[in-house]
């Protein structure tokens, strides 16, 4: 197990450097850093100096690449290359344009994110389950294998079911936009249940998240509600399920004590991918509800183009994947002992 | 006549799809599965209102230069025609159907006095003397003018069409879904023939913060999210196609490859890809700002480097899929059978390999689309996206979203760019699960 988790790691580390090249090579060699010095300073109008001044103020004023001005060793360190993404690695995240420590900035503004996000996707969770398996239930019968409906369905749990679909496709169709604004409308502002926006720390930061959280549980009825119908009917199509009910189980034993824990084994490896990623927060949520995590940290970065926090971001998201990745392949061999690592 | 990038691209996709439908006509195993569509009511519903939505796409890609204008300005074939709505702009907003404007201001009065009050609008509404009195009999009498016109309208074109039709085809006319989609098409055109009746007298679903009106926004809006979500499929294809087949097809060092470069660019968040890739083409066109002559050209260069982007991070999961396929397939018998045989590799990926993956590539295709509309929304939202001078959903929703808190609430932008949207992604998702159930093997008979 340790050496497969070693080995694992060592391999992480080409997807991380195939990251970082990329991400330099799009923000450095794409444009210079006198592009982006122009951009910063406004476009016309701008002196040679100030450009100067700038980078070097930045520290963009060395080469990309190679110095050849510099002795020994610095010929590689005092380069754009070195200095601003092998840093990355080490996660020194340096100062963002605006000159403030990006690495404190992240460490006080991922609990915010996680905040919003946890509650989220546990509740979701939750609820799109006890959806997916009511409209399994509802369908009342099984296909057998070479696709024929071999018990007899009832006309309302098709019904039912046959709206539950439709229900989810529309739900799915309205843009999570709408759902933000129109949460905000009627719960925040007509019924004034909750405040529209806004974060505290500490207990009193509940009442401002019960909103975010809710609207995100809603948003993703439809979708998530949808993909773990169908995990179910393809569980419910296998051969230990006609077992079970040869055997005389209902309905509802054969799906809560056979079917649940088998299909539980994709739904949990698919929700262990994303929970490194939490901490990255959702973009558009923190915006509209102007939470202080790391999601409105990078729109604000983006909208005022400072490049320093995006690559920081950008990094911090891969290897946040990476991890999710690697707990993934670790939590499929405890959950499913068919799997071993090798 | 000019021709935009997506312009271009845009008649390249179709031509595409012609070729592609001429290629597998009467082909029996494509036969089975469209037939099943076809006997779908809501595929066949879905699949008319996406077509009325591709028609006016459409028509707003064809982009010319008007001889009499002075402005140097590049207008569609679709501005061309509401050229009434483009040039009928208030000072400010307004509501739908509104005769007087949103916000009160000093008004001379015909005596010479000011008066602070509400102004009558400049358009919506001129032809009335008392609009109080006589603005909703109006409206009425002109709404049922119009569905009546574009009632007999469709009614004669469908009479036409069954006069023409030869007597094998009548039959099929009668079956219960070609009556629904009939219906569909009945209500559809008088609807719209209605709106377009009364747009030139009334903004119909109102006036935005610079008097633009609204209805013309989310019309020109079309076109964008089509756009993105057609031409992103197109950019993305091939490098899914040709890289997913290849992997699974030799395996060894190059299926590590192409691996370990999706398994990279698939680390990157998407939306912090997309953001940094939208920052570098914001750095670009600003330092060379020489080459965008007009603003439709900016815009229309950003969209395309929107969708180019929106391809190159979305290509990942079909890749996957694709090589998962290509895998199983390759130890088929036949696949083994045609290498004994000494079919040469080349030949066995482009017969018996890429015609066996299609149906992964269709079904993806389609359900991908409405989530690239809805993703614009997103990314226009967080100023990643497409071009702030150019219509889209997503400017529409952003531009509206800060006067929720007024008082009376403007709350038609957000109206008019919901309906639409969520009309246009309905009637793609619909269709989507349709082509899924009908393509999919493994979903055949599941429903």
């Amino acid at each position: 197990m340790t050496q497969y988790i070693i080995r694992r790691l060592l391999y992480s580390l080409p997807l991380l450097m195939g990251v970082n090249i990329l991400t330099f090579v799009l923000f450095f060699v794409v444009n210079s850093p006198d592009d982006m010095a122009r951009m910063q300073l406004g476009q016309k109008h701008v002196t040679e100096q100030a450009i100067a001044n700038w980078k070097q103020q930045h520290g963009y004023d060395v080469p990309l690449l190679w110095n050849d001005s510099a002795q020994g060793g610095g010929k590689i360190t005092d380069t754009v290359f070195y200095q601003k993404s092998v840093g990355l690695f080490l996660f020194r995240f340096g100062v963002s344009d605006s000159g403030r420590n990006i690495g404190a900035d992240i460490k006080e503004r991922a609990w915010p994110s996680l905040a919003v996000a946890l509650p989220t996707l546990m509740i979701g969770l939750l609820v799109n389950i006890c959806f997916a398996l009511m409209m399994v239930l509802f369908r009342n019968s099984y296909v057998s294998k070479d696709g024929v409906y071999a018990a007899g369905r009832s006309g309302a749990g098709a019904a039912l079911e046959h709206t539950g679909i439709v229900l989810c496709v529309i739900l799915m169709s309205i843009s999570s936009l709408f759902y933000i604004i129109g949460g905000q409308f009627f719960i925040g502002k007509v019924l004034r249940l909750v405040p529209i926006s806004g974060y505290d720390d500490g207990m009193a930061a509940v009442k401002f998240l019960i909103l975010p959280v809710l609207i995100g549980v809603f948003s993703g009825i439809g979708s998530g509600t949808r993909w773990y119908r169908t995990l179910f009917l393809e569980e419910v199509g296998k051969d230990y399920v006609r077992t079970a009910r040869a055997k005389g189980l209902s309905e509802t034993q054969t799906l809560f004590r056979h079917v649940l824990p088998n299909a539980m084994i994709p739904i949990l490896t698919g929700v262990v991918v994303v929970l490194p990623l939490l901490f990255m927060g959702s973009l558009i949520m923190e915006s509209f509800f102007s939470i202080p995590g790391l999601g409105s940290y990078t729109i604000d970065a983006i909208n005022s183009q400072d490049f320093a926090i995006v690559r920081a971001m950008v990094f911090l998201g891969s290897v946040l994947y990476v991890i999710g990745l690697l707990l993934t392949d670790i939590s499929y061999t405890l959950v499913d002992p068919r799997v071993r690592l090798s | 006549m000019v021709v935009l990038w997506t312009d271009a691209l845009i008649y390249l996709l179709i031509v595409v799809i012609l070729a592609l439908g001429l290629h597998l006509r009467g082909k029996e195993h494509i036969k089975r599965p469209l037939q099943q569509i076809g006997r779908s009511k809501i595929g066949m519903v879905s699949l008319v209102v996406l077509l009325f939505f591709v028609l006016i796409g459409l028509l707003d890609s064809v982009h010319f230069k008007p001889t009499d204008d002075t402005k140097n300005e590049i207008i569609s074939l679709l501005d061309y025609w509401a050229t009434p709505l483009r040039e009928h702009g208030e000072k400010t907003y307004s509501a739908p159907f509104a005769t007087k404007l949103y916000s009160k201001e000093m008004i001379a009065m015909p005596d010479g006095s000011m008066q602070w009050g509400y102004p009558r609008l400049e358009f919506g509404g001129r032809h009335l003397n008392n609009p109080e009195m006589e603005k909703i009999p109006d409206i009425l009498q002109k709404a049922l003018y119009g569905l009546a016109q574009g009632a007999s309208l469709i009614v004669f074109f469908m009479l036409l069409m069954w006069g023409l039709l030869a007597e094998q085809h009548k039959r099929l006319m009668l079956s219960s879904t070609a009556k629904t989609v009939l219906a569909v098409v009945f209500v559809i055109v008088s609807f719209s023939y209605a709106l377009i009746y009364l747009s030139p007298y009334y903004h119909v679903f109102g006036t935005d913060k610079v008097g633009e009106d609204v209805f013309y926004q989310a019309v020109k809006s079309i076109r964008t999210g089509l756009v993105i979500g057609t031409l992103t499929t197109l950019i993305m294809l091939p490098m899914a196609i040709i890289f997913g087949i290849l992997a699974g097809f030799f395996r060894g060092w190059v299926d590590d490859v192409i691996q370990y470069i999706y398994t990279t660019l698939n680390s990157i968040p998407g939306v912090l890809l997309i953001a940094a890739s939208i920052l570098m083409v914001q750095v670009y066109m600003a330092s060379h700002e020489s080459d965008f002559t007009s603003v439709i050209v900016r815009a229309d260069t950003r969209l395309l480097f929107l969708c180019m982007i929106l391809g190159v991070t979305s290509w990942t999961g079909l890749c996957r899929l694709l090589r998962a396929e290509t895998l199983k397939l390759r130890e088929m018998e036949y696949v083994q059978a045609a290498s004994a045989l000494g079919v040469k590799q080349g030949a066995i990926l482009l017969r018996h390999i890429l015609p066996n993956v299609m149906h992964i590539v269709l079904i993806s295709v389609v359900l991908d689309f409405s989530s690239l509309v809805l993703a614009e929304a997103v990314l226009s939202y967080i100023n990643i996206g497409v071009d702030p001078t150019s219509y889209s959903w997503g400017n529409m929703i952003n531009g509206a979203r800060l006067e929720m808190a007024r008082e009376p609430i403007v709350w038609w932008s957000l109206t008019a760019a919901f309906v639409f949207m969520f009309a246009l992604v309905l009637a793609a998702n619909l269709f989507a699960d349709v082509v899924q159930d009908a393509f999919d093997p493994r979903r055949s008979g599941n429903e």
